[in-house]
């Protein structure tokens, strides 16, 4: 049904393709735009940066919400920063080095001609944000300050605090509101995605549930456009909040739209371990903690003793010792796999040997607490809220976790998916990650989406459409959805199974941690793909959903998100499986360099893949997308 | 290996928006020290599930204190006993063990329960719709570094911009008065020099909106001591100010 993926990426020298192409596009006229109705479903970053934006153009716009206020995305909790290319320290940045090293970065996975765009627009999202009131951390001249982050050479993060995504979030809602106060935006809270409706190919409409009501409603419009973000609960413990989920996403990959690179997924290194089973997230603490503190486990296999007691030649400072060059602070990925590693072999801290030590002592008796208290003072507070321990006296324990996806669906330049009519923004889409994210690089990506991309080249597809109203919700298309949802939602509640929702989730976390975790096997791979859809069948059968569907039901939403998480495993563990490489985040232990480093396939694995939907108990069809690079020369990553 | 405590709670369970609530006792057996408040009414609810009761709505989402989805009121507090705390940030090393917690969701008249712990908090969002904005269209916008702020300044308004929108001050507040909220949203851009050429319309329509659902202001101060992120009262001060100039400055003589 799908034949050759077409990115239809303009023509033109690569710095030339963006202008070049907006010239090219074809446009909606100002007077024309009003007659157009576009849904946008999600209200993050790239979410409400892209409804504020197409309803200050004029298009009638419709923004979907499951949270109360959208406010309230996880977009919020990004801490660190905003990459942007404005060269502001005389450092030796520039548009072309952003755009390098975000392809370096990403282990030379993704797709040049998107990720150039994103570095382009990177000035321009300061410049918005700016005038809009973000308060952005300043020098004392009153200009903007910068820092420096991982993957970079030059200092080019811009950050408010350790709150960098909140404001930028507050940022881009406060713009929505003013959209949903001039009636350009209809808002839509509390209201979830349950289906993409698809006429003749096109995506038509979307089928939500009211949660407070529980009225299932049908939506029409000339575009929908998805900012859902990603699918890191998968895992069950991830960083990201209670409520993300892959449901817009994986309801519209099941309507055609074909779901790109889902193994890639990113595990920050430092988290605060779990401490017991009902755990229900985790909470991330900020990677530049690993500027001072030193990473070290026991020597003795399940020593107990505290740190203090442990002396120093019975300290395994594991990454000093084998990356002499960058020390503590090697890559999130080869961080995250040194620690996997040594707590497999039974170095692990903490009452669930499930920990490594990040130990500031040397910092503080070298510069004094106070100096490291005015740098980490808030991220050491947050860590003994939560633990109970106190940083300054014991090492902190830290254990990677999930954190970012950069998988998702599959999108051309212009944000299309494969569907003509649905277009997917933010962490959503897979298009300018490959295989690896750099830090700072997530909020950039979202707003590049939402403020700069689509609200350009949507018109290009909406033009072919003046003169066609959008399709009645009468119509069969959205009937037959419509009653599908009702079905659906039924269903869960008719299973009356002996579990909790939560208790299948943790299990199919457990599979997914386990098998497409941070370093994979063919044969665990293969284990995997077996035992999701056995769970899974378990799950249909034996799930207890309690309530009505009359009626706010958090439990009836997650079993449907669940249900939906299964299904993704599924295909991230065979995605994992037909990738016999490693790059970034995707790591086979069949493919390392013998220093044990990520070894890339360039000859046969230099593509995205994308899988084709064909039904929930038929194989999936990997189609590829070959990644042309007319412009680096792939390299092997080393660190040492 | 762990330490656990058993704590006796009353929660309040209300089936709808018109239902008829009250507050019913479980006993939570058991409980890891080291459990955040919210893992320890999951683990409740994972109990009420197994012997065939319906879970206790609550609403969550980051489970860091930054995106303001939670909020109850544990014995009559927001947020519960920990100062600039909010309720998934709260952890059960906390309380001691064979303590009473009465739960209840977020009260006043402008926050509608929908059921049991959720109640809904639209009216912030109209507060904002009403003016809390800088009204730039996307590309509007001039080069980022043409306008210095300076840095005292910035900061300011940073700590004004922490508010998490939860709504603990409206629930700590004796009148239900919504003054911490709106005042943290208007002196965030009223503070900086983007935000002065909508000032005095932004303020007094972002009150006069705020008016509409909230009591009134009579300074008890309850507000900021349940504020999870402390914002300041001062910003009530300057908001004060603000909407007394909005009343009577020549707007049109603004650009002198």
């Amino acid at each position: 049904m799908i034949g050759s993926l077409d990115a239809r990426v303009p023509d033109g020298p690569l710095a030339d393709k963006w202008t070049q192409h907006k010239f090219d596009m074809k446009l909606v006229n100002p007077a024309n735009k009003r007659k157009f109705d576009v849904i946008v479903v999600g209200t993050g970053l790239a979410g409400a940066s892209a409804a504020a934006s197409m309803g200050e153009l004029g298009y009638n716009v419709k923004a979907f919400t499951f949270h109360d206020s959208p406010r309230r995305a996880h977009s919020i909790a990004a801490q660190g920063g905003i990459n942007a290319a404005k060269n502001y320290t005389n450092d030796g940045d520039s548009v072309y080095r952003l755009f390098y090293d975000t392809i370096k970065g990403g282990d030379y996975r993704s797709r040049e001609a998107n990720t150039y765009r994103l570095a382009e627009v990177s000035v321009n999202i300061i410049d918005q944000c700016v005038a809009q009131g973000v308060p952005f951390g300043r020098e004392y001249g009153g200009l903007l300050a910068n820092r420096s982050f991982g993957g970079a050479q030059v200092s080019r993060t811009f950050f408010a605090r350790g709150q960098t995504g909140q404001q930028l979030l507050i940022g881009a809602y406060q713009s929505l509101m003013r959209q949903v106060d001039a009636g350009s935006v209809d808002l839509y809270t509390r209201t979830e995605m349950l289906e993409l409706v698809v006429e003749d190919g096109k995506a038509v409409g979307i089928i939500t549930r009211d949660l407070v009501t529980g009225e299932i409603e049908s939506h029409s419009a000339h575009a929908v456009v998805l900012a859902t973000g990603g699918y890191g609960n998968v895992y069950y413990l991830s960083t990201n909040a209670m409520n993300c989920n892959v449901t817009a996403a994986w309801r519209a990959h099941k309507k055609g739209a074909l779901f790109a690179n889902p193994c890639y997924t990113q595990i920050h290194p430092t988290c605060i371990p779990a401490s017991d089973e009902f755990q229900s997230k985790l909470t991330l603490m900020s990677e530049s903690l690993r500027n001072d503190g030193r990473i070290w486990v026991p020597r003795k296999k399940g020593d107990d003793r505290l740190a203090k007691d442990i002396p120093e030649d019975e300290r395994y400072y594991y990454l000093e010792e084998k990356y002499p060059a960058f020390g503590n602070l090697v890559p999130r990925d080869v961080a995250s796999r040194n620690a996997l590693t040594v707590v497999n072999e039974g170095h692990g801290v903490g009452p669930l040997k499930n920990g490594v030590f990040l130990d500031f002592a040397t910092a503080i008796e070298r510069d004094g607490a106070d100096t490291i208290k005015e740098k980490y003072g808030n991220l050491f507070e947050m860590y003994e809220r939560i633990t109970g321990e106190n940083p300054y006296e014991r090492p902190m324990r830290i254990y990677p976790a999930t954190h970012y996806t950069m998988g998702g669906l599959w999108v051309d330049y212009e944000l299309q998916s494969n569907v003509p009519g649905l277009f997917v923004t933010g962490e959503a889409n897979f298009s300018d990650h490959g295989a690896n994210r750099l830090g700072a690089s997530a909020l950039m990506q979202g707003l590049a989406d939402g403020y700069f991309v689509l609200p350009n080249t949507i018109s290009n597809y909406l033009s072919d459409l003046l003169g066609s109203p959008a399709l009645s919700t009468d119509h069969q298309a959205f009937t037959d959805a419509k009653a599908d949802v009702a079905n659906r939602t039924q269903k869960w509640l008719d299973v009356g199974g002996t579990k909790s929702p939560d208790y299948f989730h943790r299990e199919l976390g457990k599979l997914v941690t386990e098998g497409i975790g941070m370093s994979r096997t063919k044969e665990g791979l293969e284990a995997t793909v077996k035992a999701i859809p056995k769970l899974r069948k378990e799950f249909e059968t034996d799930v207890r959903v309690l309530g009505n569907a009359e009626g706010l039901n958090s439990s009836l939403e997650k079993v449907g998100r669940i249900a939906d998480f299964f299904e993704l495993g599924e295909l991230m563990a065979r995605d994992a499986l037909a990738r016999e490489e490693s790059c970034g985040g995707h790591f086979r232990q069949e493919s390392q360099t013998p220093e044990g480093e990520a070894l890339r396939d360039d000859v046969n694995f230099k593509h995205v893949a994308a899988w084709e939907y064909t039904g929930v108990d038929n194989d999936p069809i990997r189609h590829v997308e070959e990644l042309n690079f007319e412009n680096v020369k792939l390299s092997q990553r080393s660190y040492k | 290996m762990e330490s656990t405590i058993n704590i006796t709670l009353e929660v309040w369970r209300q089936a709808g928006p018109d239902a008829e609530g009250r507050l019913v006792k479980y006993e939570a057996n058991n409980i890891a020290e080291d459990m955040s408040f919210l893992e320890m009414l999951d683990v409740v609810n994972e109990n009420l599930i197994a012997e065939g009761e319906v879970p206790i709505e609550f609403e969550s989402d980051c489970r860091e204190g930054i995106c303001g989805t939670c909020g109850v009121m544990v014995n009559g507090k927001a947020h519960g006993p920990e100062k600039a705390t909010a309720t998934c940030q709260l952890h059960m090393r906390k309380f001691a063990d064979g303590d009473h917690l009465v739960v209840e969701p977020f009260r006043a008249a402008s926050f509608p329960i929908i059921k049991d712990l959720a109640v809904d908090r639209a009216p912030l969002d109209n507060i904002i719709a009403a003016g809390g904005f800088i009204g730039v269209n996307t590309g509007a916008a001039p080069e980022a570094n043409l306008i210095p702020v300076p840095k005292d300044a910035s900061d300011m308004a940073m700590d004004a911009a922490a508010c998490i929108g939860c709504g603990a001050c409206v629930a700590a507040c004796p009148n239900s008065a919504g003054q911490l909220f709106t005042s943290a949203k208007i002196q965030h851009l009223n503070l900086l020099p983007q935000g002065q050429s909508q000032r005095w319309a932004r303020t007094e329509a972002m009150i006069e909106t705020m008016e509409q659902y909230f009591g009134s202001c009579t300074n008890h101060g309850e507000c900021h001591e349940a504020c999870p992120k402390e914002v300041s009262l001062d910003f009530i001060a300057y908001t004060n100010r603000d909407y007394v100039k909005s009343k009577i400055k020549n707007r049109k003589l603004s650009g002198q």
